[in-house]
């Protein structure tokens, strides 16, 4: 199909439409002075000039806390899938390439039903980056752009109407909706390249000294670098590294009790490498206890161990998230894969 | 459910077993024999756990200390802890949640022909008890079978009854130690690897698999190293915390190795690189 270029009212009317399609709408929208993910209520709400979202798109995909099951206590469980059909709209680039990374993680090896359920059911239009945010460096990481995975994809161009490229059939779906839209022209298209070639260039806040598939080949060299207890000193275990990152994917199990003392459910929910008990176990033995251990465990995962798992990309999408919510200025990744490139001989 | 999932079974969800015998085998250590609900046995191998849970109180890994040559499955629950509490206070008819199993086995088929020398430190013997049994039940298939216990105290011993058994037995060596000396102990008093010097000619050609707290691996792979053991012969099962048990949640991360699934066995050649791992 092809693409379609809608003006400014043309799409506040198609949002329209995609609100009265019955299915939650999950979109970028202004909250304290930043942007947030959430449900959208209106078009007028929704923002498709956003820099960086304060929390991910991936609390749709994985939420923070999730039913796995429900039980009698003590007695026998049952399956809960809680996912829902939902739209995704207006998911940046490094955001989708993150969402892409963990499909594959839930999907390989031992499938994850309620991660992969959830997801199949969410349709997502993602949106190319109009205003480069503060910390973001995706150009450095190659998720400045994507070319695959959305739904649909939207590019606002420099005169203000919008692009719209549907390459699923639940992309298709949607577009049908489309209204009063016109195709594009070659003109649009061409104008498109160029929002493309000009974002591939400016989302670099920070510049990652090379590229980023020889990471694992500089963390290899780098497990004893003295960078690690030098950032790590500062750190407070805090966790907000991991909790704003696209590309954390570990949580934790618990059950909880329901009121009745009868019944009760089994829920997964965020966890976080930098936390201090997350590596401890029954006789109060810390297997990372190490502040800079575990500091290292979150750029080695980043940088070289979930790559090894998903055919070499990188978890890091260089979303920038982690750089503004760290208190004590210590969590960029570029910073320090870029000491530690200093002092790496590549043969 | 979309349709890409409805073939695919819950990995979260247990399924039922009921407790057919239960016993302490010291102040803190209850042995579990449970049959699966289903009416068939669980598929394992020695090496294997299952994650064990009680709904509303949670779940956690428990390695399976019968063999898949004997009927039913047997655990050791160590009471540390709100869940392995719950599980003590359970009686024979009770039901438990199992998943699994999960992980690496120990090395079954590369062992035939072959000596083995087990190190076992404390609840270590747990998990080693799997293949020790499975050996036993396919005697003729292995070679020597020498088997060191280090346990703290000498109330804490486990299986003591059994032990004495395989001590008559003529066709293996089991020798014992306990850190601290007892009034009622006559044998060898010191940690694990003080029993290593009685076996050391035993050790060249041997496959020595090794379970403990983590302290002991240290000393016992010096000791190893001393006697000149290849890291290729050497087979270790480490633990650390889980909460999956399937290669998601990150926690049994051992840099890039997940004990759940590249683990718990590990051969010691194939942690060379990893250094969290000792
Ligand atoms: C592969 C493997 C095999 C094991 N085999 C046995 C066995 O045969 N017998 C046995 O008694 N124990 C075994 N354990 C340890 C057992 O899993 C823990 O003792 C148990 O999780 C404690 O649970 P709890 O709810 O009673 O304790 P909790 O109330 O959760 O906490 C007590 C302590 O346990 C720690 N802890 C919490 N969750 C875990 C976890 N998932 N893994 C480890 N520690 C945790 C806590 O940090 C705390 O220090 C094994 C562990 C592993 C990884
Ligand atoms: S590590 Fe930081 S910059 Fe990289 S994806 Fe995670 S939050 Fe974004
Ligand atoms: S956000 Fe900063 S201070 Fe907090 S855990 Fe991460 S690195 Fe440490
Ligand atoms: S226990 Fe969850 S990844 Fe291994």
């Amino acid at each position: 199909m092809s693409v379609l270029k809608f003006t400014p009212k043309q799409f506040d009317d198609f949002v329209s439409t995609l609100l009265k399609t019955g299915r939650p709408v999950m979109a970028p929208q202004a909250k304290n002075g930043r942007f947030a993910f959430g449900p959208l209520a209106s078009a007028a709400d929704l923002r498709l000039d956003y820099d960086v979202t304060i929390l991910p798109p991936k609390k749709y995909v994985l939420p923070q806390v999730e039913t796995l099951l429900e039980f009698e206590v003590c007695g026998p469980c049952r399956s809960v899938q809680e996912g829902e059909p939902m739209i995704l709209l207006g998911v940046h680039p490094y955001d989708l390439a993150a969402i892409l990374q963990m499909d594959e993680l839930f999907r390989q090896g031992q499938y994850d039903k309620h991660y992969m359920d959830r997801r199949c059911q969410i349709t997502i239009i993602a949106l190319d980056v109009v205003t480069p945010s503060a910390n973001v460096f995706a150009s450095s990481m190659g998720t400045a752009t994507v070319t695959s995975g959305y739904d649909i994809l939207l590019t606002v161009l420099k005169d203000g109407s919008i692009l719209a490229d549907a390459a699923t059939a639940k992309g298709q779906e949607l577009i049908r909706l489309a209204g009063s839209a016109v195709p594009a022209s070659e003109a649009d298209l061409l104008a498109r390249k160029a929002v493309w070639e000009h974002n591939n260039a400016v989302l670099n806040k920070h510049i990652l000294l090379c590229k980023p598939s020889l990471l694992p080949k500089v963390l290899e060299q780098s497990y004893n670098h003295p960078v690690w207890e030098e950032k790590a000193r500062l750190c407070y275990s805090c966790g907000s590294c991991n909790q704003v990152c696209p590309t954390c994917y570990c949580f934790d199990v618990q059950d909880r009790v329901n009121w009745d003392l009868k019944t009760g459910y089994r829920f997964r929910a965020w966890d976080g490498c930098l936390l201090e008990n997350f590596a401890t176990v029954a006789g109060n033995h810390n297997f990372r206890k190490d502040r800079a251990a575990r500091y290292r465990h979150r750029l080695y995962r980043k940088g070289k161990y979930v790559p090894e798992k998903i055919g070499g990309q990188i978890a890091c999408v260089g979303c920038g998230r982690c750089i503004s919510a760290c208190t004590a200025k210590i969590a960029n990744p570029v910073e320090v894969y870029n000491r530690l490139l200093q002092d790496t001989k590549l043969g | 459910m979309c349709e890409c999932c409805s073939g695919h079974p819950d990995i979260y969800l247990p399924q039922m077993a009921t407790i057919t015998k239960r016993r302490m085998l010291n102040g803190t250590e209850l042995f579990l024999h449970l049959e699966m609900d289903s009416g068939e046995d669980l598929q394992y191998k020695p090496g294997q756990f299952v994650e064990v849970s009680l709904a509303g109180i949670g779940e956690a890994p428990i390695s399976i200390s019968s063999s898949p040559t004997q009927k039913g499955l047997e655990l050791v629950v160590r009471n540390v802890g709100s869940l392995t509490k719950a599980i003590h206070k359970l009686q024979v008819g009770d039901k438990l949640g199992i998943r699994g199993p999960y992980g690496t086995t120990y090395p079954i088929e590369e062992a035939k022909g072959k000596d083995l020398v087990f190190i076992c430190g404390g609840i270590g013997l747990v998990p080693q008890r799997s293949f020790i049994r499975y050996a036993l039940d396919h005697r003729s298939d292995y070679g020597k079978i020498i088997v060191l216990i280090g346990t703290k105290c000498y109330s804490m011993r486990l299986f003591r009854e059994e032990i004495a058994l395989w001590q008559e037995r003529r066709d293996m060596t089991v020798l014992e130690t306990i850190d601290e000396a007892h009034d009622c102990w006559d044998g060898n008093v010191g940690v694990v690897t003080t029993l290593i010097p009685k076996i050391e000619n035993e050790l060249p050609g041997s496959l020595v698999l090794i379970c403990g707290p983590p302290i002991m691996y240290k000393f016992v792979l010096i000791s190893l190293a001393e006697a000149q053991v290849p890291e290729e012969n050497i087979y270790v099962n480490l633990e650390r915390r889980m909460k999956c048990g399937v290669g998601k949640c990150g926690h049994c991360q051992i840099n890039d190795k997940y004990v759940c699934q590249d683990g718990p066995v590990f051969r010691y050649s194939d942690l060379a690189l990893v250094p969290e791992a000792i």
